[in-house]
Order: C-alpha cells, then sequence, then structure tokens
C-alpha cells in the first residue's frame, strides 16, 4: 500500500505572531518555518506502518512556494521516500489544496493519505475532510490510533466527549491528533541520505485545478488585548478579590 | 436568505456550542434546524427561540453521526439554503468540510463574528490575529466558535417539525466503539467556571485536589496539553488552539505555565486567576488575580477557604 502525506509549510508554533501594521496579513519576513506539528505525527505514523510492513511506499506532498522544498526534505528525512512539490504563489486554501490532493491521487493510487487535523496557521481544519469527500472516501479525523486490518482501517479518533473508534474501507482519508504518536527527530545519516530522494516539481495547472482563494481577506486586526491583573498575596486575598472585587464567585 | 443549523444533541437535549451556533446563524436570516440520529425526538430542537423549522433525520445510518451518511443528508438539503451552520465540535468539524467540498465552497471555519451575509471574522494563528474574510462561494459553510456567541435559550420557542428526505449513502465507515468520559460535572464548553490543572499537577491523582474547588464553584475540569500528553486526564479535558475553546466567567489555571497555544483556548474568559510557582510564567500575563505559589499549598488551602464562607 502507499501512503501519501501532505506536509505544509507553516510560520513556527514557538513564534509570536505578529500582524503587519497595514493590517494585510501577519509578518512572515525573517520568520521561523517549519513542517505543520500534525503533518510530522502524519509522517511518523506512515514510516510506522511502513516499519511494520502495513505500507510499500510514502509520497510527501507540499504545496505552495519553492521553499516548501524544505518541508518535504524534512519529511524525507524522516522516512518519506519522494516528495512532491506543487509550487504556486497563489495563496491556497483548503478547497484548492484538496482538488490538488485528488488529482494526485488518481495518479498515484494510494491506500491512505494522511493528513494533518489542522494546520496552525489559518486553522482551518478542513482539507483532510474536504479530500475524503471529493474522492468519495471514508474519513477518519483527529486519530489517536490507527491499524490497518485487512481491507479495513481501524480508527481511534478525538472527540469532545473522549474517543471513539471507527472502521474505514481502505482507501481511506485519516487526520492526526496530538496523542498518534510523538514524531521522531531525523538522524543526521538519514538527512544526508534525504538529499538524495527525488522530489518531482509541478504547477496547479498541471493538475487541471484552478487555485484562486474563495475568500478574500479583507483586514487581519490584533486581538483585544488582555491586561496583566494583580498578583494577589495570598489565598484569603484571592477569594476575597474574586467574591468582591470581580463578584464571579 | 435561508440558514440550517446541523444540531448536536444528547439524551433528547440540544448542546449549548449548537445553541450557540443557532444564535450566530440569527444574524443571517430564517432559520432552520437539522436533529439527525437514531431514535432522536426533535422537541428540543422545536423549543429553540427564532427557529422557524426542525427538521429532523431518523435513521439507523445516523446514530453514530458519522461523516460520510451526515454529508450526504446535508447536500441533499443543501439546496434549500444559503448558509449551513454548525458549530465548531468534533462533529461539526468533522463533517462540514465535507459538505462544503461537495458544494465547491470553501469552509469559514470558526467564525468569532458575522459582518453580513458573506462576510465573517475568524481568528487565525491561534487567535493571535482576527481576520475579517469574505466569501465569494454561492453556499456558506460555517462552523462556529461557540465562546463568541451567546446561546439562544433552551426553551421559549415552538417551530414546526419536519421529516428529512430518505437519502441514500454508501457505507464507507462504521461505528465500531465508544470511550466517553463519565463526569456529573458541567461540560466544558457550556461551564460557567473552569479550573484546569498543567503540568505542574505532576500526575493523574493529584488532579483530585481541583475536585473539592470544582464542586463548591460548580466548576468543569480542564487540562493543558502537557497534562493530557502524560496520561493525567483524558484527552477531551485539553483546552487550547487544537483543544477546546471556552470563554467562563472564570477560568483557573492551576500550574499551567501559558503557552500561546493554551492561551488561545482560554484567553476570552471573563475573569482569569493564575496559581503558580513561577513568577515569571507567562500566564501572569494574562491573568485578572495570579497567586506566585506552590499549587500543593494553595490547592488545599483554597478548598478550605471556599468551604469555610
Ligand atoms: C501543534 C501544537 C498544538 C498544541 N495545542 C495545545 C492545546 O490545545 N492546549 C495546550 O494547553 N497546549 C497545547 N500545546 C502545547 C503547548 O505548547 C505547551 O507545551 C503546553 O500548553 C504546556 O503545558 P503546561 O503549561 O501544563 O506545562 P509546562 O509548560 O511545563 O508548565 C508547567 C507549569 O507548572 C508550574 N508548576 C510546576 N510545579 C508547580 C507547583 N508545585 N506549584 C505551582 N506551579 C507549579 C511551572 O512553574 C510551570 O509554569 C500545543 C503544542 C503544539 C506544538
Ligand atoms: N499547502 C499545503 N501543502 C501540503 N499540505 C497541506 C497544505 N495545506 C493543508 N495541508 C494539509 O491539510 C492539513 C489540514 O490543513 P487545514 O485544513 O488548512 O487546517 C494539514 O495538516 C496538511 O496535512
Amino acid at each position: 500500500m502507499k501512503i501519501l502525506v501532505p506536509v505544509k509549510r507553516v510560520v513556527d508554533y514557538n513564534v509570536k505572531v505578529r500582524v503587519k501594521a497595514d493590517g494585510t496579513g501577519v509578518e512572515t519576513a525573517g520568520v521561523k518555518m517549519s513542517m505543520n506539528p500534525f503533518d510530522e505525527i502524519a509522517v511518523e505514523e506512515a514510516v510506522r506502518l511502513k516499519e511494520k510492513g502495513a505500507a510499500t511506499e510514502i509520497v510527501a506532498i507540499s504545496m505552495g512556494v519553492a521553499a516548501c522544498a524544505e518541508t518535504i526534505r524534512t519529511a524525507l528525512a524522516m522516512g518519506a521516500d519522494r516528495g512532491i512539490l506543487v509550487e504556486t504563489n497563489v495563496e491556497l486554501q483548503p478547497l484548492a489544496v484538496a482538488k490538488l490532493l485528488k488529482a494526485i491521487a488518481a495518479k498515484e493510487e494510494p491506500g491512505l493519505i494522511i493528513l494533518g487535523k489542522q494546520a496552525i496557521d489559518d486553522d482551518m481544519s478542513a482539507t483532510g475532510q474536504m479530500l475524503a469527500a471529493l474522492l468519495g472516501w471514508a474519513q477518519g479525523t483527529f486519530a489517536s490510533k490507527v491499524t490497518v486490518d485487512g481491507a479495513n482501517l481501524i480508527v481511534t479518533r478525538e472527540v469532545d466527549g473522549g474517543l471513539e473508534t471507527v472502521q474505514l474501507t481502505l482507501p481511506a482519508i485519516v487526520t492526526t491528533d496530538l496523542r498518534l504518536n510523538e514524531p521522531r527527530y531525523a538522524s543526521l545519516p538519514n538527512i544526508m541520505k534525504a538529499r538524495k530522494k527525488p522530489i518531482e516539481t509541478i504547477k496547479p495547472e498541471d493538475l487541471g485545478v484552478d487555485p484562486t482563494p474563495r475568500l478574500t481577506t479583507l483586514k487581519v486586526a490584533e486581538p483585544p488585548k488582555r491586561l496583566a491583573g494583580v498578583k494577589v498575596k495570598s489565598v484569603a486575598e484571592l477569594v476575597d478579590k474574586l467574591r468582591n472585587e470581580a463578584k464571579v464567585i | 436568505m435561508t440558514a440550517l443549523v446541523l444540531l448536536d444533541h444528547e439524551n433528547g437535549a440540544i448542546k449549548q456550542p449548537s445553541r450557540s451556533a443557532v444564535a450566530a446563524a440569527a444574524g443571517l436570516g430564517e432559520v432552520h434546524v437539522l436533529v439527525a440520529g437514531s431514535g432522536v425526538a426533535a422537541a428540543a430542537a422545536a423549543a429553540l427561540p427564532g427557529v422557524a423549522k426542525v427538521i429532523l433525520a431518523d435513521a439507523p445510518a445516523y446514530a453514530h453521526a458519522l461523516a460520510e451518511p451526515l454529508a450526504a443528508l446535508l447536500i441533499a438539503l443543501a439546496p434549500g439554503y444559503t448558509h449551513l451552520l454548525a458549530a465548531t465540535t468534533a462533529n461539526g468539524k468533522n463533517v462540514m468540510p465535507r459538505v462544503a467540498a461537495l458544494l465547491d465552497s470553501q469552509p469559514i471555519s470558526d467564525i468569532a463574528a458575522v459582518i453580513d451575509a458573506d462576510t465573517f471574522i475568524r481568528p487565525i494563528y491561534a487567535g493571535n490575529a482576527l481576520a475579517t474574510v469574505k466569501s465569494s462561494d454561492a453556499k456558506k459553510v460555517i462552523t462556529v466558535r461557540a465562546a463568541s456567541f451567546d446561546p439562544v435559550p433552551a426553551t421559549g420557542g415552538a417551530a414546526p417539525i419536519e421529516a428529512a428526505p430518505a437519502v441514500d449513502c454508501p457505507s464507507l465507515s462504521s461505528f465500531v466503539s465508544s470511550e466517553l468520559s463519565k463526569s456529573e460535572r458541567p461540560e466544558l464548553t457550556a461551564a460557567r467556571v473552569v479550573i484546569s490543572g498543567g503540568r505542574g499537577m505532576q500526575n493523574g491523582e493529584n488532579f483530585k485536589l481541583l475536585e473539592p474547588i470544582a464542586d463548591k464553584l460548580g466548576a468543569a475540569v480542564g487540562a493543558s496539553r502537557a497534562a493530557v500528553d502524560a496520561g493525567f486526564v483524558p484527552n477531551d479535558y485539553q483546552v487550547g488552539q487544537t483543544g477546546k475553546i471556552v470563554a467562563p466567567e472564570l477560568y483557573l489555571a492551576i500550574g499551567i505555565s501559558g503557552a500561546i497555544q493554551h492561551l488561545a483556548g482560554m484567553k476570552d474568559s471573563k475573569v482569569i486567576v493564575a496559581i503558580n510557582k513561577d513568577e515569571e510564567a507567562p500566564i501572569f500575563q494574562v491573568a485578572d488575580y495570579g497567586l506566585v505559589a506552590d499549587l500543593f499549598v494553595a490547592l488545599p488551602e483554597l478548598a478550605a477557604e471556599l468551604e469555610r464562607t
């Protein structure tokens, strides 16, 4: 079984992003970029399935500016076999990403596609579900456990009340949640090896997809600032303030 | 303009986040709601004020709210609507993007405000920025950040109930089992008070220290990701960017440092209290009342102080 893993290049999760003064977006110039953390979990899961013999090949796909090739390299260093870069300077939204992935899936014929549950920049949490719809496949979102069982996939999902387990007919879509695994660090020899792994570069036009965004961002603003309050000296003072000043208890 | 809201329900009641989604939809036009399940009743949905019609889909296929049949149902109903909404819950997030893709529409996830029928405000980058976005799609598919909209009351309305058409859906997935956390406490996303523990709690056993306080305040118990990852509490306790978003009247953060991702889930709370032994902890930058203390000393004191008065 072949596994596709879409990996997004995003502002690193440790960066405190700043809204641009002109309100057109957030500052990304000179900011550290990394693979979306949920996608690292997706790559790790694919590599583990391959190590267990449940998968034969892992293809990492990233879409966006040319620098997304670095994100693919990271996936290759973790154990993916080859990469596909869909290069464009157009802002890609989940609908476009899902359409591009559908076109790639038609060529690659994977048995499983593992995505992150959410990109930590746009916080959409949509692409995997959309791709599943376009392909007419089953979806196992917010996965904390994945097992291949013959022609089926057993997925345990993190839901609002706890955990839920579903069975999906393969081919299928999985999106990762935080508890699925702990991604490995790429070793130096694997980073070296990754340099020789192939990355194919294509354009949205090659896939017959119009990536024009459907949502126009009119303005990006800073949220209202919360001011730090006071330090209290004791539990008694805290309870007094909550009762008589804030009046919340 | 008519909006259809997919409701989350349990034991005949409509979940509070869905009542917030109905409130958001009311800003868009006439509101219809959809109750889907197996052996479900529509009475609670019909009682929601401001709802003009309830559509009831009662069939075995909807028993476990699987995305594939629910999306097929919403697609069958979609021609009658300009807007399709659900709360940003596990269910809403699972189903709505699937619906959007089938309508060739870009979903508008987790809106925090409605500007007009096409324009919405949504948080991005863990709530560190608020984007105003305008959709050019014919049908808008939306999930609603419940913490940003006051829920409509649970009673007061009397909407007519109509049965949904039967919809075929190829069976791609099936329910196997669930393991739901049992608690007598209010739900995190609906509670007036939330008390959350972090890595500083050290283990699951110590979370018991939060209980007498939660009992006294009628609070829900939450946690940071670190506490969940370490196995102190189940996954559904996680508050944050990638967990639950809460905005209670009072939020108490105990042994939580205040990482961006945690703040994203609680910084719209009305009053924030932090107890942390590190006076430099970033949580103090958003806390209205900060207590620099060892939580193992402060929590029993707090329980006693609340008990005393
Ligand atoms: C993709 C991604 C998504 C994430 N999503 C979330 C999310 O949704 N929610 C979330 O919470 N995090 C999330 N995180 C994790 C986040 O970055 C932090 O790692 C996490 O919030 C830290 O949890 P903590 O504050 O409990 O632990 P720590 O940062 O380790 O802080 C523990 C605190 O406890 C204090 N302490 C220790 N002992 C005591 C004591 N005896 N008395 C008093 N205080 C004490 C310490 O001073 C410290 O401040 C995410 C991270 C990533 C990469
Ligand atoms: N530009 C992209 N390139 C590769 N993968 C992407 C891209 N955008 C989204 N994805 C995938 O879709 C997931 C969910 O993203 P989103 O729906 O934007 O929250 C991510 O975790 C990735 O796996």
